[in-house]
């Protein structure tokens, strides 16, 4: 705009440089901006019909069909990991059942050892005891007589240290009545 | 924009120019502006290429599966614009997509490109939007003759309504038609003219200091607006052309 020393340029344009009226319907600069416009209207058909739309549609139409195919994907993905989830929880399941089956017959089954050991020792102790007190009776009988016959001795050593003379049989006699009596 | 070239007799007390912004200029050179002249209107319709190239061409040029920020937008706008024209239109309208995504395309990529400081709004401009209506316009009026033949005029023929209606409803819906063109391209330059001015008009008032905060904060929200208009003019234009596309293919109301 170094026009500010012309006079008037054009019609649209005053002395200084300032539009008259509206630009917009200065009738001198129409054809001009007509011509540039259809120039720039048909290279922007040419760049979007030619390269830019085409493009965008088949990116567009490849990741609508890798989204597709993704999607199928995890559904099989899923499907199978759902498959695995049930195994596990079925072997899981049979584990604990064979588990508690096992401890259950293991448990009988020291019961029962358990329960023969337990009457097996009963009969021993039974034995033991039995033999004990026969034992025992035997001692005791021999022990009574042990303790008559020393009597008898005691008492015949006693008499004849006393010096009196005593037979057998009649020291025996006493010591057995004393030691009922 | 050229304020500060102003000649100091004109500079006194509050200076408005808010329509210099609009004028048509030689990019070389001072002479007559003819037709193959290389102007400002050249420099910033070529930058829209530019824009539409780095956006739908080296933005989508890697293809990628996962989109990067570029390809995002190019692929946002494809699908907007795409649905558009399926929704508005109907499916056998798709055909003409390409058509309605260039329209689309130089709008919206002009409109934001005229709201840099300093820039030039190739489509506040009558001449330019007029060109698309009408191109729209003469198209659309085309393709349904050529699609239905006479049957066309049953869109001017309402048979839903009474038979004493239907000539004044045909009068009335010949008039709309005709005038479709008009009001398809004053909406847009008229939506952008206004705006840009406004702004103008208001960085005018921030030369005094008393009222100039006001006035950034006018800019400010003018200009918020502005990026709202600049996207939302660019869809009202394709959407009506999507609207006419699917009156031209399916005139039976």
């Amino acid at each position: 705009m170094a026009a500010s020393t012309e006079q008037v340029v054009s019609k649209c344009i005053d002395g200084y440089g300032s539009a008259i009226g509206m630009p917009q319907l200065c009738g001198d600069w129409m054809a001009n901006q007509v011509f540039w416009l259809v120039v720039t209207l048909i290279v922007i058909f040419l760049i979007l019909s030619r390269v830019a739309l085409p493009r965008i549609a088949e990116v567009l139409a490849d990741r609508q069909s890798t989204i597709t195919n993704y999607l199928a994907a995890s559904e099989e993905l899923k499907s199978k990991a759902e498959e695995a989830e049930r195994h596990y929880t079925k072997a899981l399941n049979d584990a604990r059942s064979e588990a508690s089956r096992l401890l259950d017959a293991s448990k009988a089954e020291m019961k029962k050892e358990l329960q023969s050991a337990i009457s097996k020792a009963d009969a021993e102790i039974s034995v033991k005891v039995n033999e004990s007190e026969a034992s025992i009776a035997e001692i005791r009988k021999n022990a009574l007589s042990s303790v008559e016959k020393v009597a008898k001795d005691t008492a015949k050593e006693i008499v004849l240290a006393l010096g009196a003379k005593a037979d057998a049989k009649t020291i025996s006699t006493a010591v057995s009545s004393k030691i009922k009596g | 924009m050229a304020d500060t070239a102003q000649p100091s007799e004109k500079s006194d007390g509050l200076v408005f120019h808010p329509m210099d912004q609009f004028i048509v200029e030689p990019l070389f050179g001072s002479g007559p502006i003819h037709w193959y002249t290389v102007t400002n209107v050249t420099l910033w319709m070529g930058l829209s290429v530019v824009a539409l190239v780095l956006l739908m061409l080296v933005g989508t040029s890697k293809r990628a599966l996962v989109p990067g920020r570029a390809q995002s937008v190019g692929e946002l706008a494809y699908g907007f614009v795409h649905k558009m024209v399926e929704d508005v239109a109907g499916r056998d309208a798709v055909p003409y997509f390409p058509y309605i995504m260039t329209l689309f395309m130089f709008i919206v990529l002009s409109n934001f490109l005229g709201l840099l400081p300093m820039s030039f709004t190739t489509t506040s401009h009558i001449a330019v939007t007029a060109v698309m209506a009408i191109g729209v316009f003469l198209a659309v009026t085309v393709i349904g003759f050529v699609k239905n033949g006479v049957g066309f005029f049953s869109l001017f023929w309402i048979s839903s309504a009474p038979l004493a209606l239907r000539p004044a409803l045909a009068l009335i819906e010949i008039i709309s038609y005709f005038v479709r063109p008009v009001s398809h391209s004053i909406r847009l330059a008229g939506n952008m003219m206004a705006g840009h001015a406004v702004i103008k008009v208001f960085a005018a008032f921030a030369g005094v200091a008393l009222i100039s905060p006001l006035s950034v904060v006018a800019i400010t929200a003018m200009y918020a607006l502005e990026i709202l208009v600049s996207f939302i003019q660019a869809y009202v234009f394709a959407i009506l052309t999507c609207v006419y596309l699917k009156d031209a293919l399916h005139p039976h109301h």
